[in-house]
Order: structure tokens, then C-alpha cells, then sequence
């Protein structure tokens, strides 16, 4: 049942040899265990602890405080829904009450796979993720899915379990649950210049400014010349949810006009 | 593109290139002028290099408002042991959303800032502990650090100075707490994320019980154009003791949300302007002037500069500038019971006054909610967060009461109403994002 091959344990020496005491490794190590894993288990509980020197106990007790770690398994999306006052308001509630109704899942639960799903899915309501600008906001596998209706909600799990490709709004191509924990364990993938530099909201101040030629002082008020049209056209579009949601399923979006919009970093 | 050029009410400075091709690589932000500060700060004296923040009068960016300079002269540099940078960019206090997008767009200015104040410090090992729960910014801060590091502005001998500094990206796991900086210093540390008594504070004995400073990232960031432009460039934005720029973050119940980098001092009212306004047919009942940890505000207060004495004034705090617009389809007490069961789930468990006064207030506001009980109840609700504030551990306590006391200040008859109702009266379909725009009579 062990899964920690030698290189993984590899890997956990690794990330604690880049701290001056090897305990500050423990974060980033657990996410590893996760990546390999699917979950905290016992066995890397007690590998981390013996690579660190210290009690089982004391990991697990670090495994137990922070959300991002998991006891039990997860999907291979795990979608999270922001509840926190703003994006509630805004209609998180009313997604995070039809993603419930449509998966079959209570808080933190795993949909069960059907017949024909590449993927599974699974639910829990997040915290502020410090993009209320974006509200409602839903994450998966900790990318942003901004400007969220409950219908846009239920068609990306549907494409994430039918294995049809799903990109973040302000990000790339999502990856799985344990790609995406590898990465936080500091392993990094090939994904970074995927998906615009900023969203059409991070964007609304400095369109004004340059519109109306607003600098800093000493500033030429120009904008700058490599300026691209991708950034105009996604700056453009307000963030309203049509745009959200033809963009944010791939698959399912279907129009040509939902694939000129889409911004291309590359 | 208008050619004529003024310093007007936004001024981009930290998201001035967020609109430019690939603004996150090497390439970009250094054919931008980028890492040019770093020059000029390794040819300073580190202490001038303080000097120059502290006459800048940057204040911190991540809500307490410490002055930047200050807390750098605070190291003591007669300590032997080694002095630490660390970056908090565990950006969570709800309705905070600028520095997730600033290390997005942006993240060289933030390694840049990294750079010169490690120096100023005399620090050779910095760390930036993000939250973990940003995968794509976490991509965007690892590999700004790689390529600084491939193109010697990180590493042994950086510009060929003699100055050595390595740069560690550290994810979090999940914890709001460990942005507050002694509970980050135990993340980093591979801990549990609870608060550290006070004394001894960081600057004495923080990460590995040696000097540390912890800042913000916005202040961080804000560092570079301070050494190239000057301490004076940055203090001729914002106001007598609020002085520079800084990311206001309008989210909520506005027409355009989004981010507006503005001088400190700015109005609610003229950042609502340039946002479009309240949502269409509707009108403004309740701010957050910078979180949720921060006061209620209502639209007597749409003339309050942005600054921290005004603000404080006001009888709130600055905070991290995270403006949450509420228009009058929003109950108060629902917007309030869902922020305390935040702190709720958030609290550390450390001391007693949060853990358990935390999950009283969660049952005393249910109750009020859903209309039961009486005005005794809500005298109770006040007495118990007079027990938490001032009594807990660290500032998320403090910070847990914000939201009630302020609510029951302002909207007292609300309350009232739930009780005499016998449930909420609002109905919460009007408050969403895709809510039929109504014409209000």
C-alpha cells in the first residue's frame, strides 16, 4: 500500500535541505505526500517525522491544523465554492447549493464516479481566496474560476467528469488535484506563462488612467507600447458571466466567438 | 491614447505594467527599467538605504500601517545571529484581493523589493510565504525567482557587489492565521500556525528565534520605485502622515470592481465615481474600508479620506484597503454571521476569549438571524464581544468583534426588525450577481 519510492523520499530530503533548519520543510513536504499520495497518510506522516527528527505526533499535529491537507481522499478536481460574506452574497450560497444538489454530496465529500467519467469531483465551501473582485468566485484545484453562476458551476464539474479540458479564468489548463500539489510542494511544472497577467477587474483602475492619462508623478502617461490585443480584448470584455462561462468550459463552449475571445498569452 | 500626461487620482505605479505582454517575465519587467533599483541600492550604505524608506514614509501595506523604514532600523545589527526578510504574502482577510494579483501580474517588482531590503537589513536568506491556496500565482512567484536567480540578480556576488542572498518560495496549507506574523513565523517554521507572545517581537527573535522583519508584499514592492525615484517622489502622493500609493481593491456591489491604485487619501465616493457607481437601481448601505476585521462603514462616510488617520477617525481602521460594497438588498446580520463563522473556523484555539467567545457569537448571531429571542440577546451579543476584544491573544479576536459591534452601532433596527419579523426579512436572490437590475420607485 506504501507509495514513498525512493525517489519521493528523495524529494522530501530535498525540500527540507533548502531551509536553514530542515523542520520549515514540513509544509511544502506534506503537499509532496499529498501529490503522490491523494491524502495525508500514516506512512508519510511517519517518513516526514523520521527525515525531520521529530515525533509522529508533531507532524500530525501540523496535518490536522492546516485545510489544505487532507485525511481522507479528495477528487481528481477538487472544486471549492467561496462562502465568505462578499461571494456568498453575490450567489456563492446559491452555487454551492445547486454543485451539492447536482454532485449528491455534503460538505467535503467525494461524487461518486458514474458510468463513463474520466474524472471525479469533489465539493467543499472555501474561504476568502482574495478575489472579490471576481465574486462569486469558485476555485478548482486552487486556480480561479471567476464571475461564477450556479449553471456555469454545474456545466465545469460536468466537463471535469467527462475528462473535457477546463481552463482557469485568469490561469491555465487545469491539472489534476496531485499535479497541482506538487507544484505547491515546489516542484514547479511547465504551466507558469499559460494564461493572461491579469484579469479584465485587476485591470479596471489602470484602463482609467490610461485613458484619461492619469501617472504617478514623473510618469509619461503613455501606455506602453507592447500593449497587447489580447490584453485590450480580455480588458474589454467586462467580466460578465456569459463570458465567464463560455470561457471557462472549453468543450462545452462550442462558438467561435468564445474562441477569438479567449486570451492567448503565448 | 491621449498624449498630455497628469498626476491624477489613480496613480499606477506597482500595477502600472499589468496590462503589458507577458508583464510576469524577466524580459518584460526588466525592459522596463526593472532591477535598475537594485543598482542603485547596492551602491548605497545599507543604513542610507533605510534611511531613504523611512523618509519615503511608507507605511505597512498589509493593514497595521507600521512605518516600513522603522521596523527595518529595528533589527539589531550587534545580534550574531543571521537577519531574516520574510515576505507575508498569505493575503486572506476577506475582501482583501491586491496582492494575489499584484505577484500574478507583477512578481519581479516583489523579488526586486526582496532584493533591497534583505540588503538594507543585511539579511542573506529571505523567504516569501505565500497561501497556498493560489496555485497559478505560486507558478508566477517560483519562476520570477528562478529567472532572477539565471540572470545573477539572486545568488552569490549579485551584480558583482559581494552581496550573497538566496530566496526560498514557501507555500502555505490553509490558515488565515499565519498571516498574522508571529503565526506565519511558526508555518515557516513547521509548525502549528499559532500566535507567539510579544515580547520578544520579530525583530529580536523571529524566524529561528533570530532578527526578522516581515512585511507585507505591497510594501515590499513599493520599495524599488522609492530607490529609484526617491524618498520625495513617493511622499508628494497621499496625505501628511499617509503619504505614497497604494492598491484600493473595490469588490461587491459596484459597477466596474476591480483595482485602482490611487495616492492614499482618496474617497470612497471618488473611487465609486470611477467605478461606474453602486450597481445600477440600486444604493450603497454598508463598506468595509479595508477587510472584514475593520469596521463597518455606511454612506455618511463616503467623504472619509483613505488614509489611516482618517479612517481611524471615522472610528474604523485603513486596513488592507479591501473596499466590500453593500447595496440595501444585503442583510447586515447575514453578512455579519457569515464573517463570524470565518473567525469562527479560523480561530487558532489558542487563548480562551477567541476559541470559545468565537463560537458563542456564531450561536447568539444565529439566533438574532433567524428571529429568536429578544433585545437581551442582543445587549449579550455586544457583552460578549466586549469580553473577546482586548482579551485575545492576537489581533483575529480583535478583529472577530469589528463586524458586530459596528453592525449593531449602525443598523441596530435591523436587528430589531429580524425579531420582530420572526426571521429575516431580505430576501437573498436580490443580492446576487445575476439579480434582475430593479428600478427602485
Amino acid at each position: 500500500m506504501g507509495t514513498l519510492d525512493g525517489k519521493t523520499i528523495g524529494e522530501l530530503e530535498e525540500i527540507a535541505a533548502r531551509y536553514p533548519q530542515k523542520r520549515s520543510g514540513l509544509l511544502p513536504m506534506l503537499h509532496l505526500a499529498q501529490s503522490v499520495e491523494g491524502r495525508i497518510t500514516p506512512e508519510a506522516v511517519e517518513k516526514c517525522a523520521e527525515i525531520l527528527e521529530i515525533s509522529p505526533a508533531d507532524v500530525h499535529g501540523v496535518a490536522t491544523f492546516y485545510t489544505m491537507y487532507k485525511r481522507h481522499g479528495v477528487g481528481d478536481f477538487h472544486v471549492g465554492v467561496c462562502t465568505n460574506t462578499l461571494c456568498a452574497v453575490m450567489g456563492g450560497d446559491e452555487i454551492l447549493a445547486r454543485l451539492k444538489d447536482h454532485l449528491g454530496v455534503a460538505n467535503d465529500e467525494v461524487a461518486p464516479k458514474r458510468q463513463g467519467d474520466q474524472y471525479t469531483v469533489s465539493l467543499e465551501h472555501v474561504e476568502c481566496n482574495a478575489a472579490c473582485d471576481y465574486a462569486p468566485v469558485m476555485m478548482v484545484n486552487w486556480e480561479f474560476l471567476d464571475n461564477q453562476t450556479p449553471d456555469s458551476a454545474v456545466r465545469t464539474v460536468e466537463a471535469l467528469r467527462a475528462g473535457h479540458p477546463v481552463r482557469s479564468t485568469r490561469g491555465p489548463r487545469l491539472c489534476t488535484w496531485r499535479e497541482a500539489e506538487r507544484v505547491l510542494a515546489g516542484f514547479p511544472d511547465d504551466l507558469v506563462d499559460d494564461g493572461p497577467a491579469a484579469g479584465p477587474a485587476s485591470l479596471a483602475g489602470l484602463e482609467i488612467a490610461r485613458e484619461r492619462g492619469w501617472t504617478a508623478p514623473g510618469g509619461d502617461g503613455q501606455a506602453p507600447a507592447e500593449t497587447t490585443t489580447a490584453s485590450k480584448q480580455q480588458a474589454a470584455g467586462t467580466a460578465d458571466t456569459q463570458r465567464a462561462e463560455s470561457e471557462t468550459v472549453e468543450e462545452t463552449s462550442g462558438t467561435d466567438e468564445a474562441a477569438a475571445e479567449k486570451p492567448e498569452a503565448k | 491614447m491621449v498624449s498630455t500626461s497628469s498626476t491624477g487620482p489613480l496613480t499606477p505605479v506597482l500595477t502600472d505594467n499589468w496590462d503589458v505582454e507577458q508583464s510576469w517575465k524577466l524580459s518584460s519587467y526588466a525592459g522596463r527599467g526593472g532591477y535598475e533599483a537594485v543598482d542603485v541600492a547596492l551602491g548605497m550604505a545599507p543604513d542610507d538605504v533605510i534611511a531613504a524608506v523611512k523618509d519615503s514614509g511608507l507605511r505597512g501595506r498589509g493593514g497595521a500601517g507600521f512605518p516600513t523604514g522603522m521596523k527595518w532600523s529595528f533589527i539589531p545589527q550587534d545580534n550574531p545571529n543571521p537577519k531574516y526578510l520574510v515576505v507575508n504574502a498569505d493575503e486572506s482577510e476577506p475582501g482583501t484581493c491586491k496582492d494575489i494579483p499584484l505577484m500574478m501580474a507583477n512578481p519581479h517588482v516583489l523579488v526586486e523589493g526582496v532584493i533591497i531590503s534583505s540588503y538594507a537589513i543585511r539579511a542573506n536568506k529571505a523567504f516569501i510565504y505565500v497561501r497556498g491556496e493560489v496555485l497559478h500565482v505560486i507558478r508566477r512567484v517560483q519562476a520570477a525567482v528562478a529567472e532572477a536567480y539565471a540572470a545573477g540578480h539572486l545568488g552569490k556576488d549579485i551584480h558583482g557587489t559581494g552581496y550573497d542572498l538566496d530566496v526560498v518560495v514557501h507555500a502555505g496549507a490553509g490558515a488565515y492565521i499565519c498571516g498574522e506574523e508571529t503565526a506565519l513565523l511558526e508555518g515557516l517554521e513547521g509548525r502549528r500556525g499559532q500566535p507567539r507572545l510579544r515580547p520578544p517581537f520579530p525583530a529580536v527573535a523571529g524566524l529561528y528565534a533570530s532578527p526578522t522583519v516581515i512585511n507585507n508584499v505591497e510594501s515590499i514592492a513599493s520599495v524599488p520605485a522609492i530607490i529609484k525615484n526617491g524618498a520625495d517622489w513617493f511622499s508628494s502622493m497621499g496625505t501628511e502622515k499617509s503619504k505614497g500609493h497604494g492598491i484600493f481593491s473595490l469588490s461587491g456591489h459596484v459597477e466596474r470592481p476591480g483595482q485602482y491604485e490611487a495616492p492614499l487619501g482618496i474617497t470612497l465616493r471618488e473611487l465609486l465615481d470611477l467605478a461606474g457607481g453602486v450597481r445600477a437601481g440600486h444604493e450603497l448601505k454598508f463598506w468595509t474600508p479595508g477587510g472584514s476585521s475593520t469596521p463597518l462603514l455606511t454612506p455618511e462616510h463616503l467623504d472619509v479620506p483613505l488614509d489611516f488617520e482618517g479612517v481611524g477617525a471615522a472610528g474604523s481602521m485603513l486596513g488592507t484597503r479591501a473596499l466590500q460594497i453593500f447595496d440595501e438588498t444585503v442583510c447586515v446580520i447575514r453578512a455579519v454571521l457569515r464573517w463570524t463563522e470565518f473567525y469562527k473556523h479560523e480561530s487558532c484555539g489558542k487563548c480562551t476569549p477567541c476559541r470559545e467567545g468565537t463560537w458563542w457569537l456564531v450561536q447568539a448571531l444565529t439566533r438574532l438571524e433567524h428571529g429568536d429571542g429578544g433585545e437581551a440577546d442582543l445587549d449579550q451579543l455586544l457583552d460578549q464581544c466586549d469580553n473577546i476584544l482586548g482579551r485575545a491573544f492576537c489581533a483575529l479576536g480583535d478583529g472577530a468583534t469589528s463586524p458586530i459591534s459596528s453592525s449593531v452601532k449602525y443598523f441596530r433596527d435591523e436587528y430589531l426588525a429580524h425579531l420582530s419579523h420572526g426571521g429575516c426579512p431580505f430576501d437573498p436572490a436580490r443580492s446576487t450577481a445575476w439579480a434582475q437590475a430593479e428600478v427602485t420607485a
